[in-house]
């Protein structure tokens, strides 16, 4: 029987020939991620309860993100405690403070098209860019993988997003989500997103983790991406070993699709997501001229390199609002690093943005540039959430880089094509 | 096995809210427990048995991703949930501490007060009352081990033990 890409990987990681949507299984876990929140201070003391050790401590990776850097005793705790964790258990990855969990996972190379990998955070879904099959889970059933390698699925239905035409200008893939959150909503529950076509195909691996990291708005299992030259072509820029069947991780043609759709985004205009919730999404003319207290671009979702360099097209010779600020956390040291090099973070600092650590900061509401009850915040984060920034009195608008970096010129929700 | 277990039937998108009200996160969890299901059922946790089963309809456990949501229902005795759909997190939570939740298209068919028997790993529920028959996805039997065992924390403990990791 035809296979799609998720089934077929999840197949291979249960030793069997063929799967089903619907069959319970047992998969062997490639690789693992936890990070400084829901890692070493969660299972930690469940392994110490068991007397148990980590199953493959060459297949875990641990990232500090979400407490970075610490801000009180609590944090610096944690931080500590993550620290000693790794090295006590000689788990072979650790980024310490060098970016977010699951850009760290992208820029380390660990990611291969084929790979059956769990993560302890819901926006796990961003490894499927890779051609991997990715998804989060919670502290306990991490604790599970940590001491088996093992993790039952539930074999997920595929729907299949393809999608076509060219990005208008100031136009991106935070918009293709932000649009697909509305559309098909939030409640895809076990059920894979397969994103394909020309469109796709074109895209820059950074790109294409903003569509698998969203598929968790969506509700889904996961998101998946199948890999092509585009994606050995990263894993060579990264310095990682691109294994021989690179290329050989495809769905069948006559797979079974739950769903199909089509997409074509020729006229899409860019999008903003109204609070308190993704799904609240429309064109961007729909919100025009709303104040904004704070304009945040961050997050995995919103502060690669490629984002920055999406801010700085729209901030060139311009300077941030009175009455408004914009802050900046490029999602890694990395891109911070690149940023400077390229005169992309020169171009944002003259605009007069307050550049941040690189790390989860403001998205979870836990570090640098959190809001106040009765602040307006538009952000190029992933989700709105009631409280999610701050104050459970705040209002976050989602938006892309773009639009995020035109709205601090005008301190107002702003058409971001006005300014490329 | 689960033999003629009375049903307490609900309707679509039940959320982790109700089933734990977040307002009572901070007392024991035996304290808790009774608000269980309050704002939408009071009597609920008053008259529920050990051995019942619950019932509901589409996206049951949407919400957030807490495990007092489907543990308060194993506290008040439920043996097993069955709805058309689920959450993810609410179905392996469910699951990872130890209660059967079955996925069954023609929950609609089974109303409150109904007495069913289940047989999880062969996937049918017999709905005694109405004379019924209705599939459900199964349960594979080395997943109901880690049920039976009371979830996934006692049955890695037992593995552990038994030296088989
Ligand atoms: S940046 Fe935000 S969404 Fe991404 S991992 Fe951190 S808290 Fe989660």
């Amino acid at each position: 029987m035809p296979m799609t890409l998720a089934e077929k990987i999840v197949a291979r990681a249960s030793g069997r020939q063929q799967v089903r949507p619907g069959e319970i299984v047992t998969c062997s876990v490639d690789l693992a991620m936890c990070h400084d929140s829901s890692g070493p201070r969660r299972y930690g003391p469940r392994l110490k309860e068991l007397g148990a050790s980590v199953w493959d401590p060459t297949r875990v990776v641990v990232v500090s993100d979400h407490f970075v850097p610490a801000v009180d005793a609590e944090s610096a705790r944690i931080l500590k405690l993550t620290r000693d964790w790794v090295a006590e258990n000689k788990i072979s990855h650790f980024y310490d403070m060098e970016g977010i969990c699951h850009i760290k996972l992208a820029e380390g190379g660990h990611l291969k098209p084929g790979m059956f990998v769990c993560g302890g955070d819901s926006h796990s879904t961003n490894g499927g860019a890779f051609g991997c099959y990715m998804a989060g889970y919670g502290a306990t059933e991490m604790t599970g993988v940590m001491v088996t390698g093992e993790i039952w699925v539930k074999v997920p239905e595929t729907i299949r997003v393809n999608i076509t035409g060219d990005f208008g200008p100031a136009v991106s893939a935070k918009d293709i989500m932000l649009h697909l959150c509305a559309t098909l909503g939030m409640d895809n529950h076990f059920r894979v997103v397969e994103y394909g076509g020309p469109t796709v195909r074109s895209m820059s691996m950074r790109e294409r983790m903003v569509l698998t990291n969203m598929a968790a708005e969506l509700g889904a299992e996961t998101g998946i991406i199948e890999g092509d030259e585009i994606t050995a072509g990263w894993l060579r820029e990264m310095g990682a070993e691109v294994p021989a069947d690179v290329l050989d991780w495809k769905g069948d043609d006559d797979a079974g699709y739950l769903a199909q759709h089509q997409l074509d985004i020729q006229s899409l205009p860019p999008q903003v997501a109204a609070p308190h919730s993704p799904e609240n999404s429309s064109a961007v003319e729909n919100h025009t001229g709303t104040l904004v207290d704070q304009c945040y671009i961050g997050a995995c979702t919103g502060a690669k390199l490629s984002d920055l360099h999406m801010v700085a097209k729209v901030l060139k010779g311009h300077k941030v609002a009175k009455g408004t600020r914009l802050l900046v956390a490029p999602s890694s040291t990395a891109a911070m690093r690149d940023a400077a090099a390229d005169g992309t973070l020169q171009i944002i600092t003259e605009a007069g943005a307050i550049m941040l650590p690189s790390g989860c900061g403001a998205c979870a509401g836990l570090g640098a540039g959190i809001l106040a009850a009765g602040e307006t915040c538009i952000s190029s984060t992933n989700r709105n959430f009631q409280g999610r920034m701050g104050s459970g009195d705040s209002s976050v608008y989602l938006a892309s880089p773009y639009t995020v970096a035109a709205s601090a010129i005008t301190g107002r929700i702003a058409d971001p094509r006005e300014y490329v | 096995m689960i033999a003629s277990a009375r049903v307490w039937k609900f309707g679509n998108g039940l959320n982790t809210d109700v089933l734990a009200p977040g307002l009572y996160f901070k007392l024991p969890a035996e304290e808790a427990v009774v608000h269980c299901l309050e704002s939408v059922r009071p009597e609920f946790v008053k008259e529920v048995r050990q051995g019942d089963v619950f019932v509901a309809g589409d996206d049951l456990g949407i919400g957030s991703s807490r495990e007092q949501a489907p543990q308060n229902l194993k506290m008040l005795g439920i043996s097993a949930i069955i709805a058309r759909s689920f959450a993810r997190i609410f179905y392996r939570n469910a699951l990872n501490i130890g209660l059967p939740a079955l996925v069954c298209a023609e929950a609609d068919q089974i109303e409150d007060g109904d007495k069913l028997s289940i047989d999880p790993v062969a996937g049918s529920i017999t709905n005694e009352t109405k004379g019924q028959t209705y599939q459900c996805d199964p349960i594979p039997e080395h997943l109901m081990e880690m049920i039976a065992d009371g979830g996934l924390m006692p049955h890695l403990k037992k593995k552990i033990a038994a030296g088989q990791k």
